[in-house]
């Protein structure tokens, strides 16, 4: 772990691994500590907000432990056409067929990671191996809200049209954000998360 | 009852932003120069989390019956017609009738309008503020009516709403990932001139200048953003993070605005000529 400056108000913690991101990341929230306002899980590093806060007792929690396994949030189930423009480079990127890549994709359960980016976009883990592709060398200006995408170790679904450069493999018509609902983020983290073909 | 008569350049409610949804993604928004909206609030007796209208100038309003309002942040002129004169910073009692519109700033960029009793709008996510990048909050268009909440009850702050000058010398730290990028360029960064570019809007402050070259090519994976975080794309041309700003970021940050000088970088105009100094923070 490294601990990188980032302003009087804010501590940047880095990590090797996801695991230890997710695990450092619950054992904050679970500590509460008194003067923490916001934690930023992301894909290599922590963002601790915060306005005034115990030095020692942040950096101690910020040490990565041992965790037991996350516990399994419900499953949510997102109807996906897939019809993305991505879909025949990613199979010829990947040496499958575009429908190998739909099987693998929609059947795999994945898990939420965090969010970021804009709000209720969830970073989902468990895509496998063979679809681990980097982001696209020139990002579109825009992709179309409900997209379905992977980039590198991550699936996501862009919940708002937005400049992006993952690889679309089709698009959903749920609203991944509405603030009017109880629970404004279709998916938050720690919820599993399956694509079924529409 | 206040009507929107012109919504002007870049106006939206503002208050202090949604604290504690970054979990969702939600980022904090909020007035992008939180003294000037504060003093508003006080200036007419308003408690200092209560929304005001942010304007980049061109908003006209009507009111619809007698209220205390006041405008702070750019200095500009202020027109008021079937009414008493007004200026930035002195809060004045006007007639139902009255109709005040906000000249383009002279000096700053922000303006912010508070009405004693505060607006009448529902709050999204705990919040009345427009996130311009997330798409949240209420949205106020010419034709629109809000309401003005009850009279607080207190007194009018005597804060004579006296002002520091705003300034172009920034104050800054180093950022997470300042060893990104060459000596070379954390030494342009502090001792040039950086111009704000007309491209600036509520989420960062586009600068141009001098290339900020990195040591490397790798892609970063996207961490978390400060506000103030002055972040470099691979054009080299930083900007700084302001009050819409994501949750997250891809691109290196090389150093983060002092808090105290980030209201002055909301209120630099285009065109502006910006420095940077190291704090020792």
């Amino acid at each position: 772990m490294r601990l990188l400056p980032c302003g009087p108000q804010a501590v940047l913690a880095e990590y090797d691994s996801l695991a230890e991101v997710m695990a450092v990341s619950d054992g904050l929230r679970v500590a509460a500590l008194p003067g923490v306002i916001d934690v930023v899980p992301a894909a290599r590093t922590v963002l601790v907000h915060h306005n005034g806060v115990d030095r020692a007792a942040l950096e101690a929690l910020l040490q990565p432990t041992d965790q037991a396994p996350r516990p399994v949030g419900p499953l949510v189930e997102i109807p996906v056409v897939y019809d993305g423009a991505d879909l025949a480079e990613v199979a010829s990127a990947t040496g499958m067929s575009a429908d190998e890549v739909v099987d693998m994709h929609s059947s795999t359960t994945f898990s939420a990671a965090f969010l970021g980016f804009t709000p209720g976009w969830a970073y989902l883990v468990g895509l496998p191996l063979p679809l681990h592709l980097p982001r696209r060398s020139t990002p579109r200006t825009s992709v179309p809200a409900g997209s379905v995408a992977i980039a590198n170790e991550f699936s996501g679904v862009y919940p708002t049209t937005s400049p992006g450069g993952w690889h679309l493999l089709g698009h959903t018509i749920v609203p991944m954000f509405d603030p009017s609902r109880a629970k404004p983020a279709l998916v938050v983290a720690g919820d599993q998360v399956r694509f079924v073909p529409a | 009852m206040i009507e929107i008569i012109n919504q002007g350049i870049g106006s939206s409610f503002q208050d202090l932003g949604r604290v504690g949804y970054k979990h969702l993604g939600v980022g904090r928004s909020g007035a992008a120069d939180r003294p000037s909206h504060g003093l508003a609030n006080r200036l007419v007796g308003n408690p200092e989390s209560m929304a005001a209208i942010e304007s980049c100038g061109g908003l006209c309003v009507r009111l619809h019956r007698h209220a205390t309002v006041v405008v702070t942040g750019a200095r500009g002129t202020i027109d008021v017609r079937h009414g008493p004169p007004m200026a930035v910073n002195g809060s004045a009692h006007l007639p139902a009738g009255a109709e005040v519109t906000l000249r383009s700033p002279d000096e700053g960029l922000r303006y912010y309008l508070a009405v004693r009793g505060g607006f009448d709008v529902p709050p999204v996510l705990g919040s009345c503020s427009l996130d311009t990048l997330a798409g949240i909050g209420p949205r106020l268009s010419s034709g629109d009516r809000f309401g003005i909440g009850p009279d607080p009850n207190t007194p009018l702050s005597a804060d004579l709403g006296i002002r520091p000058p705003l300034s172009t010398l920034i104050h800054m730290s180093e950022g997470p990932r300042r060893d990104w990028f060459t000596d070379e360029a954390w030494s342009l960064l502090t001792t040039q001139g950086f111009v704000v570019s007309a491209s600036s809007n509520r989420v960062g402050a586009r600068l141009t200048g001098p290339l900020l070259e990195r040591r490397h090519n790798r892609e970063l994976p996207s961490e978390g953003l400060v506000e103030g975080a002055i972040e470099v794309p691979p054009d080299g041309q930083p900007i700084v993070m302001l009050a819409d700003c994501p949750v997250t970021g891809g691109y290196p940050v090389i150093a983060v605005v002092d808090r105290d000088h980030l209201p002055w970088v909301a209120q630099a105009r285009p065109g502006t000529t910006l420095r940077f100094r190291h704090s020792g923070g």
